[in-house]
């Protein structure tokens, strides 16, 4: 999900801009003088210098009321003879136009309606299309979704080549389609190939290679320093710059149409031949299907749309996209996404407030895989940390981690190589604790052993300053043990970290009722700069994350000792839309922390977390069936061929376990919500236990920690839209086969009894 | 009196334009009114300052008690040459030694006198490393004096120079050479990494065996040479790219940029006709003509120069090649001794070489700002303003750099909000600023740039009667030099 940027304007302010925008409107009939509040031009020599800016927000929305001024201000300038043409640029710093204003959607409540809304949109951009004097739009910041389709609309653009400015249409990671003019514009624009991967991506796609694909004219460079007083300094080149170009494009002075170079012209050629086209749509039909298990239904759409445009002409084209779109706003998987995007949102803010002191030096002891991956995402962001380790070999291994990640980034082309050696030079590697009485923050990612945590906990607090925190990343011991051995437990507090750090999106943080709200506010803060989405949940054994996955994961080893195969089972679950397979998570997760974990979550909850028997993975691990790091789980790795090759010597364990399977529950269907409903009942008891706080952490916590399927939006969500009722009644069907690992939790049959109960409003 | 009298008075005075070529140039600066940075501060100079009047002056002299006063006994350099041209066949230490023995020729000084040599380069030559060895032992200095190369960009000959005044101030030396060379015309140009990987393995090999797997192993990617970096290294933009940037930054517009270097180019054609640059030596070039000239100086009309296309940003930069300096051959060399030491030695020397500055900041947005920074840190430490200096020697890089800077040494809101400093400093008066062409004109051998800063400062202080000059300079890597010259009482 990488529309973060794509809105964020809150639900409730943009309610109420809906309504005075209304108001607005309806004055201006009354009223000549009404002062416009998003959209003010003014005309220069000729050229009309339109500026967006929504007072509301951070970035720029489409909404319904900047769309009515736009209008207006569009007409004004049509009828305005001297205008030979136009500049469209935004006012704020970062974000040209971020897209269509989500709320505007939703509050629709029919599929006709959002068409209705879409058709709008796309004739005013056709007008602009159409229009009679050239519009020039000056791109700085986020140009994504409408914003994008109102640019393309455009007659030329002109981008700022800084890291802020991103192009892209992510319409298709809320489970839409770029609905106002992009399935028909974009294929046109930069080839069927690269719109094809626009759209089904979703991607953001930087200045320069805007500029390659012909999604922009021309790249404007940011300036430094100058005389002006400005922080906005970075988007002004763009202005006189669009209105040159706006004046040499009303002169005819500047051509539109770029030369095609020879790779082009037969590009287009071959693109212009039916069989050639349609081979394309099969192509890419199938690799959706491929990847989608055909679960999301917004890429679908989107083949269509552009096919539909191409084979049978705009009008159809236009048709297409705004019914489409109105279609898929009503899906629930548009809803999950959507959901999702704004949990996401909400977690990407610190509501403890702002911290005592800022963390301006971190150490993290333990250079394995996890203390490496937290020391990247800290030195990423300019924070001096140190990373220790007790010997040479783990802390070079570590350190070695460290620079590949960095590395690998320049060979993206993400970082350059300088950038890399510069944010390396924050990277403190040591055996010993020199410079831990400067620390602000210790996280320990040593061995998961209470009495090593212990032993730790008491050597950093003598050598730590009295106002450092101490995070302990663990990922199933409780907190309050760790504590224990703490002589400052209110400094003390829960960061559990998803594997690869540097990947995963998820934080955990953990609070014991000894932590105290300024270093829950400071571990939230460090979080936040490191990039994450957090949950803050309360402490108990497997705290919400690995509570949730521990029960699925004892029914997945159930159903392998009942003889499904580890491939049966992956196809299972990612058919469900886990992206990916229980028993590939397994060998992910490891077999041995995985036994750890259910041996120890099984004794804190008992019979709820049996099912399958721990002893099977105890076994694997004494094989030495670790695995993905071993080589060796359910799977053989390190092999080079594709196709993974169960591992043989894992079946046979499996064999010796073998359970019956019984009939009645043994469906692939009943296999999938046997796992699933474990993981949501495990999650809504989690709520009900005050663990979590609220239901959309427990989506998101779920979704980016733990791979349950977006397209479902979280346990909780999917609670909503599958029916609390029809869910226990499986759950009950399952218990009378297996028993009380599938007892519905007391919050879930509330929530069956009574259907207006619903997790997210 | 009227402005455009005053204006006449002041060209007048300075000469500025008696030659008609040189009259287009006034033309457009007038035209040009107050919106440029230019004519801003030909303004403020309502009176042409007499420079006898050394009273107005902040302090009489900058010599300090208990400090050794060092001098610039003289300077030379080679006729600095469109790199490809005339010095295309020869090797960097070949233009050094030209230098040095001009250097020896033209002060008569005896071989074994000198202590040190000091030579800065930029593009080294890898067969001579140490360029200033090699220089000194082919221009006939004792083996018995050592040498060695420094670099620091287009600062490089500065830095040689300061590293000798260091020397004498600290007593290790009496009389020592500094100088710099640039040889642009042949640069080293590489094999690729993966390439030299295999010939270095090669090298090792025991086997035919071995040596014939290691042969086979070379793709035809390896075979494209890797070119020296003309991008800083920090960044990887290129010099050329962010002088259009900051010129853009600062609001220097292209024709501001043009009329700068139109302003060079007719300065320096002046200052070469009236044989005011008399630091340029002849040069005999194996196998060629005797070379005495510069032949980088062409002024030409501004429509000429409105012509040119963007050389880096495209399409709308606005710094082409004609308002940027140019790729040069050349090499320049100085004597500096201790005072005592030249009179000593009979000499009369030129000037002396009193405080000097170091400063660096951001390589990306701030690049070329080095005179900016450094200017008012150098008159600090001397503790003059810059009313004092009667001539100010720039190094121009780009007609862009060169406005820029004068634009930000003109705002307070710079200097504040980026120096840390309550008020400007302000920008030199155009009538005392590369008055005999610069950079951009007379070209620009990165590493012998410094010293022909520091002579013509020296020999422009003689001609017109002045007492302090200032010479700037910036660098890549973004960093800049200042130093501050007192004339030698004639």
């Amino acid at each position: 999900m990488a529309s973060a940027r794509l809105l964020v304007t809150r639900s409730g302010c943009t309610a109420l801009k809906a309504i005075t925008g209304h108001g607005q409107r309806s004055l201006s009939v009354s009223s000549a003088v009404l002062a416009r509040t998003h959209v003010s031009y003014e005309v220069k020599d000729n050229v009309a210098v339109v500026r967006i800016n929504d007072p509301t927000s951070k970035v720029n929305t489409l909404g319904r009321h900047m769309q009515a001024e736009l209008v207006e201000v569009i007409n004004e300038i049509w009828g305005n003879s001297a205008v030979k043409s136009a500049v469209l640029i935004s006012s704020k710093p970062g974000s040209f136009i971020a897209g269509a204003d989500l709320n505007m959607f939703q509050a629709c409540k029919t599929a006709e309606e959002v068409s209705y809304l879409l058709q709008a949109g796309q004739k005013m951009f056709e007008q602009i299309e159409k229009s009679p004097i050239p519009f020039v739009a000056a791109i700085n910041g986020s140009c994504l979704g409408g914003g994008l389709e109102f640019a393309i609309a455009c007659q030329y653009r002109i981008a700022t080549k800084s890291k802020k400015t991103i192009l892209g249409t992510p319409e298709v990671m809320l489970g839409l389609l770029p609905g106002a003019g992009g399935t028909q514009r974009l294929p046109k624009m930069v080839g069927l190939p690269a719109a094809f991967d626009m759209m089904l991506t979703g991607r953001n796609i930087k200045a320069d290679k805007a500029k390659k694909m012909g999604l922009v004219h021309q790249l404007v460079e940011p300036l430094g320093p100058g005389l002006k007083i400005s922080k906005k300094r970075t988007f002004l080149p763009a202005r006189p710059l669009a209105v040159d170009f706006a004046k040499g494009l009303a002169g005819k002075k500047v051509r539109v149409e770029k030369k095609k170079g020879l790779m082009q012209k037969v590009q287009d050629f071959v693109m212009g031949l039916p069989p050639v086209r349609k081979q394309i749509y099969k192509t890419v039909h199938n690799k959706v299907m491929k990847q989608s298990k055909g679960l999301y239904p917004a890429p679908l759409k989107i083949i269509e749309c552009v096919q539909t445009g191409i084979e049978k002409g705009n009008a159809a084209g236009y048709l297409s996209e705004s019914e489409n779109f109105g279609k898929l706003a009503m899906t629930s998987v548009s809803r999950a996404l959507i959901g999702l995007f704004y949990g996401q949102v909400a977690c990407k803010k610190n509501h403890f407030g702002q911290p005592e002191r800022e963390v301006k030096k971190l150490a993290v002891l333990g250079a394995g895989l996890m203390g490496a991956g937290i020391a990247q995402v800290t030195i990423d962001k300019g924070v001096a940390t140190i990373l220790k380790d007790t010997t040479e070999e783990g802390l070079a291994r570590g350190q070695q981690q460290v620079y590949k990640g960095l590395n690998d980034k320049t060979k993206k082309k993400s970082l350059t190589t300088f950038e890399r050696d510069r944010i390396m030079s924050l990277l403190s590697g040591q055996l010993d604790y020199r410079g831990f009485e400067n620390a602000d923050m210790v996280i320990e990612a040593v061995f998961e052993d209470l009495s090593i945590k212990h032993k730790v906990v008491k050597e950093v607090e003598a050598v730590i300053p009295p106002h450092c925190i101490f995070a302990t990343n663990t990922s199933a011991l409780p907190i309050k043990d760790i504590a224990a051995a703490s002589k400052r437990p209110e400094k003390l507090i829960g960061m559990h970290y998803f594997s690869p750090v540097d990947k995963m999106q998820l934080l955990e943080i953990i609070t014991t009722n000894k932590t105290s709200k300024d270093t829950t506010a400071s571990a939230v803060a460090v979080g936040l700069k490191q990039g994450k989405v957090i949950i803050v949940v309360g402490d108990g054994p497997g705290f919400y994350t690995t509570r949730c996955l521990a029960p699925m994961l004892a029914e997945a080893v159930r159903a392998l000792q009942e003889g499904v195969g580890p491939k049966k089972l992956d196809s299972l679950t990612t058919g469900f839309g886990f992206p990916v397979g229980a028993a590939t998570l397994a060998d992910e997760v490891g077999i041995d922390v995985a036994a750890h974990v259910a041996e120890d979550l099984g004794k804190a909850f008992g019979t709820r977390f049996g099912g399958g028997n721990v002893e099977v993975l105890k076994m694997m691990v004494q094989k030495g069936f670790k695995g993905r790091k071993s080589g060796k789980g359910c799977y053989v790795y390190g092999a080079k061929s594709k196709e993974k090759k169960v591992n043989s010597g894992a079946e046979d364990i499996l064999k010796s376990f073998k359970l019956t399977a019984p009939p009645a529950v043994s469906a692939d269907e009943d296999i999938q919500y046997r796992l699933v409903s474990r993981f949501v009942n495990e999650a809504v008891l989690c709520l009900q236990e005050g663990i979590l706080p609220d239901p959309v952490q427990g989506d998101i916590g779920a979704v980016f920690g733990l791979g349950f399927p977006p397209c479902l939006g979280g346990p909780f969500r999917f609670v909503d839209s599958y029916g609390a009722d029809k869910l226990v009644q499986k759950m009950k069907h399952f218990e009378e086969a297996y028993g009380n690992q599938f007892t519905p939790c007391q919050l879930l049959l509330d929530h069956a009894k009574d259907s207006s109960k619903r997790f997210h409003k | 009196m009227s402005l455009s009298l005053i204006r006449t008075v002041l060209l007048t005075a300075f000469s500025f334009c008696s030659a008609a070529r040189s009259l287009s140039t006034s033309v457009h600066l007038q035209a040009q009114g107050n919106v440029s940075g230019v004519m801003l501060t030909c303004e403020k100079w309502k009176m042409p300052i007499p420079f006898s009047q050394y009273n107005s002056k902040s302090k009489k002299t900058l010599a300090k008690p208990g400090v050794k006063n060092i001098v610039l006994v003289d300077g030379v350099r080679t006729p600095f040459l469109q790199s490809g041209t005339t010095y295309a066949d020869l090797m960097p230490h070949d233009l050094a030694r030209a230098a040095l023995q001009g250097l020896l020729n033209r002060t008569g000084l005896p071989k074994d006198a000198v202590d040190y040599i000091v030579y800065g380069t930029v593009i080294q030559e890898v067969k001579t490393s140490n360029v200033a060895r090699e220089a000194a032992l082919g221009a006939g200095f004792s083996d018995k004096t050592p040498a060695h190369t420094v670099t620091m960009a287009c600062i490089s000959s500065n830095q040689a120079m300061t590293t000798a005044v260091g020397l004498i101030a600290a007593g290790q030396c009496d009389a020592v050479v500094a100088g710099g060379v640039e040889f642009m015309s042949d640069v080293p140009i590489r094999h690729s990494r993966k390439m030299r990987k295999t010939m270095l393995s090669l090298n090792k090999a025991k086997t035919l065996g071995a040596r014939l797997s290691l042969l086979g192993s070379i793709r035809l990617a390896h075979l494209s040479p890797e070119l020296p970096a003309v991008a800083e290294f920090s960044t990887a933009e290129t010099m050329g790219h962010s002088a259009d940037r900051l010129a853009a930054a600062f609001g220097v517009s292209r024709l501001e940029q043009d009329e700068f270097a139109l302003r060079s180019h007719t300065l320096a054609k002046k200052a070469q006709d009236g044989g005011m640059l008399s630091d340029v030596i002849s040069f005999k070039v194996p196998g060629r003509d005797i070379v005495s000239k510069d032949n980088g100086i062409r002024p030409a009309t501004m429509e000429q120069l409105a012509k040119l296309k963007p050389a880096f940003i495209k399409p709308h930069g606005t710094v082409t090649a004609a308002n940027s300096s140019f790729l040069t051959d050349g090499a320049s060399a100085v004597l500096i001794m201790s005072e005592e030491k030249a009179l000593a030695m009979g000499y009369k020397p030129k000037a002396y070489l009193r405080d000097f500055v170091y400063v660096s900041q951001d390589p990306k947005d701030q690049l070329l700002l080095g005179p900016t920074y450094a200017t008012p840190k150098v008159l600090e430490k001397s503790g003059l303003t810059l009313n004092d200096i009667d001539v100010f020697e720039f190094h121009e890089a780009f007609a862009g750099q060169i406005m820029a800077n004068l634009k930000a040494m003109e705002s307070d809101w710079f200097a504040q909000t980026y120096m840390g400093r309550k008020t400007k400093v302000g920008a030199p008066p155009m009538e005392k600023f590369n008055t005999w062409g610069g950079s951009l004109s007379l070209g620009h051998p990165f590493a012998a740039t410094g010293c022909r800063l520091v002579t013509t400062v020296a020999h422009r202080l003689q001609k017109e009667g002045g007492q302090y000059g200032l010479v700037a300079a910036c660098a890549a890597g973004g960093q800049g030099h200042a130093m501050v010259i007192e004339a030698y009482p004639q």
